[in-house]
């Protein structure tokens, strides 16, 4: 029988159900690659993939089927085939965070949770354009031009994961890793019906993952259902001895979490995220009617109010562009990245090589946070937002000491046009930008994990996101919630 | 107007990037939006309010401090845009 390649995408939409083909033998894995493989050709138009690595998927694909005849045994991700957005370390292949500055750049060595996806034998099938250096929410400032949304080409697919968000909505792979700084899993995983999982700060190393800003960045994966995102977390996350900041604490079961039936839960929903004209009639609706669900269901749900929520995205502006103007000071045009051909001295080789390398809104973010951190105006800007950041913490602390999870719309609108917000006009107000991040920032900004999960759609048929955090290293009851809802 | 001409053109030189004239007028633009809309925060009381530096509560969680080979030179300059057998080269900087 002929293999129809569009199973992959129409099918397979959890990990479980291709591990149990595979193993009842009505599949291979090179059919599996070879089918995602036709669905990338016949998406190229959505520019999902920066490079696509057909031949080395096509034998790591052969090896595992010999493996399984040959009853060898095979990794917990047999059969999973992944994409890995462009910031993600991967030893001997091109990596450059959507950006000409790292223009043929090879990577010498493979991120942590890459490494630990590839030992339980995940096939990586490509790496996914991005916005550049992972700054941007339309996917939009990419050196390699805009990725289109699945559900309509002419709209954006968020960001800056937007390449991983559509990968798995178009079923060009099923599951990809992204990174999160301020909503970059979450709020392309909403425009596009997929889910994405921010875990807490900490919980997956970031060696290896290209900085953007440290004290916010997170490695996370996004993919069709809850299970499958907890069953990525659950590999990548744990210690590791090149990333001081990881957490030690022991790695929970957050696949087998999905798959226990939760007690009634005390949920927070924020007032605003129903209530408020800035948030589309439609996801009001729709977050609402889960809402009702959720007490139907006999969990116990209450609004409540943040008053430091008009506080989070400049906190979050201040502290993220100081940290990238300081992370992104590697990029020197000396030992890695593009270097300018004019220079007759350092000064001016640094300066010409970064100006030539950066595109406009990695520049402009720089300039901010190089602002903020002059000394001029360091304590009005950056310790400011240091103690604010200390001030949101605790009455999130507050909220979580009375609630097990805090629920709202992912994003306040669907999926917006392409070239609507890009700030790259003088009349343009790179404001507009930044707001589509309102609902998903506090969970950076205090480092706590969250989740976002399809939630119905607009009468135009463009996806909702609904947004649900946890407390720290709540990902087992994270996960599980989420796929109550789900299956709701 | 938090930055001018001459203050942008000292961050820049702070941050290596040059700007060219023709975008000052942009940048200025858009630079002076973000920073006066980044002045909400002051009207949040942070008096007395420690500035929170480390979000981690595992901080600085340290391995035995063992020689290994983690990145042999040959690799370690294979990105270089340009070097020799043993250093990274760049520009003549002294005379």
């Amino acid at each position: 029988m002929a293999f129809d390649f569009h199973i992959v995408t129409d099918y397979y939409r959890s990990f479980s159900l291709v591990q149990a083909d595979l193993r009842a033998g009505t599949i291979t894995c090179r059919q599996l690659v070879d089918g995602y493989l036709a669905r990338i050709e016949e998406n190229r138009h959505l520019n999902v993939f920066t490079e696509v690595y057909a031949e080395e998927a096509r034998q790591r694909a052969d090896d595992l089927d010999r493996r399984w005849a040959a009853n060898e045994p095979v990794g917990r991700l047999a059969g999973m085939v992944i994409g890995l957005k462009d910031v993600l370390s991967h030893a001997g292949h091109g990596l450059q965070a959507g950006s000409h500055m790292l223009d043929g750049f090879v990577a010498q060595f493979t991120a942590t949770a890459v490494q630990r996806l590839l030992d339980e034998d995940a096939i990586v099938i490509g790496r996914q354009n991005c916005d550049e250096f992972a700054m941007g929410s339309s996917n939009e400032t990419s050196a390699f031009g805009p990725v289109r949304n699945a559900a309509d080409p002419t709209r954006v697919p968020g960001g800056s994961s937007g390449g991983s968000a559509v990968a798995v909505q178009a079923g060009l792979c099923l599951a990809s890793i992204g990174s999160d700084t301020g909503g970059s899993v979450r709020q392309p995983a909403a425009f596009c019906g997929v889910t994405g999982l921010k875990p807490t700060y900490g919980r997956i190393s970031r060696w290896g993952l290209i900085a953007y800003a440290s004290s916010f960045d997170c490695v996370g994966p996004i993919a069709h259902t809850p299970a499958d995102c907890a069953l990525l977390l659950e590999i990548m996350a744990g210690p590791d001895e090149f990333d001081s900041t990881v957490s030690n604490r022991p790695v929970e079961a957050y696949s087998a979490a999905t798959q226990m039936a939760s007690a009634p839960r005390r949920i927070a929903y924020l007032r605003d995220g129903v209530e408020s004209p800035g948030v589309d009639a439609s996801i009001r609706e729709a977050t609402q009617r889960t809402i009702d669900a959720l007490r139907a269901a006999g969990h116990t749900v209450e609004p409540v109010s943040l008053s430091l929520l008009d506080s989070l995205l400049p906190t979050y502006y201040i502290l993220t562009t100081a940290e990238a103007s300081s992370n992104l000071s590697r990029f020197d045009g000396v030992r890695y990245g593009h270097r300018t051909a004019e220079a007759t001295d350092l000064i001016e080789l640094y300066k010409k090589s970064r100006t030539e390398g950066f595109g406009s809104e990695v520049r402009r973010r720089i300039l901010l946070g190089t602002f903020a951190l002059s000394a001029s105006y360091y304590d009005a800007y950056y310790t400011k937002a240091q103690q604010v950041r200390r001030l949101i913490r605790e009455e999130t602390e507050r909220l979580f000491a009375e609630y097990d999870f805090l629920l709202s719309p992912t994003t306040p609108s669907p999926a917006f046009k392409l070239g609507e917000k890009t700030g790259r006009n003088p009349d343009d107000d790179p404001l507009q930008m930044y707001l589509a991040d309102i609902f998903t920032v506090q969970a950076n900004v205090v480092g706590y994990p969250a989740i976002s999960i399809p939630n119905g759609a607009t009468p135009e048929g463009l996806p909702i996101g609904l947004q649900l955090m946890a407390s720290p290293f709540a990902e087992a009851s994270l996960v599980a919630i989420a796929q109550e809802i789900t299956d709701l | 107007m938090k930055v001018d001409k001459e203050t942008l053109q000292k961050i820049a030189h702070l941050a290596r990037l040059e700007v060219r004239p023709e975008e000052e007028a942009e940048l200025l633009n858009s630079l002076n939006g973000v920073l006066n809309w980044m002045e909400q925060l002051n009207e949040v009381d942070t008096t007395g309010v420690e500035p929170l530096m480390h979000i981690s509560p595992d901080l600085n969680v340290l391995r035995d401090d063992a020689v290994a080979n983690h990145l042999p030179r040959a690799q370690a300059l294979a990105n270089a845009p340009q070097h020799d057998e043993t250093f990274f080269q760049v520009p003549k900087v002294m005379e």
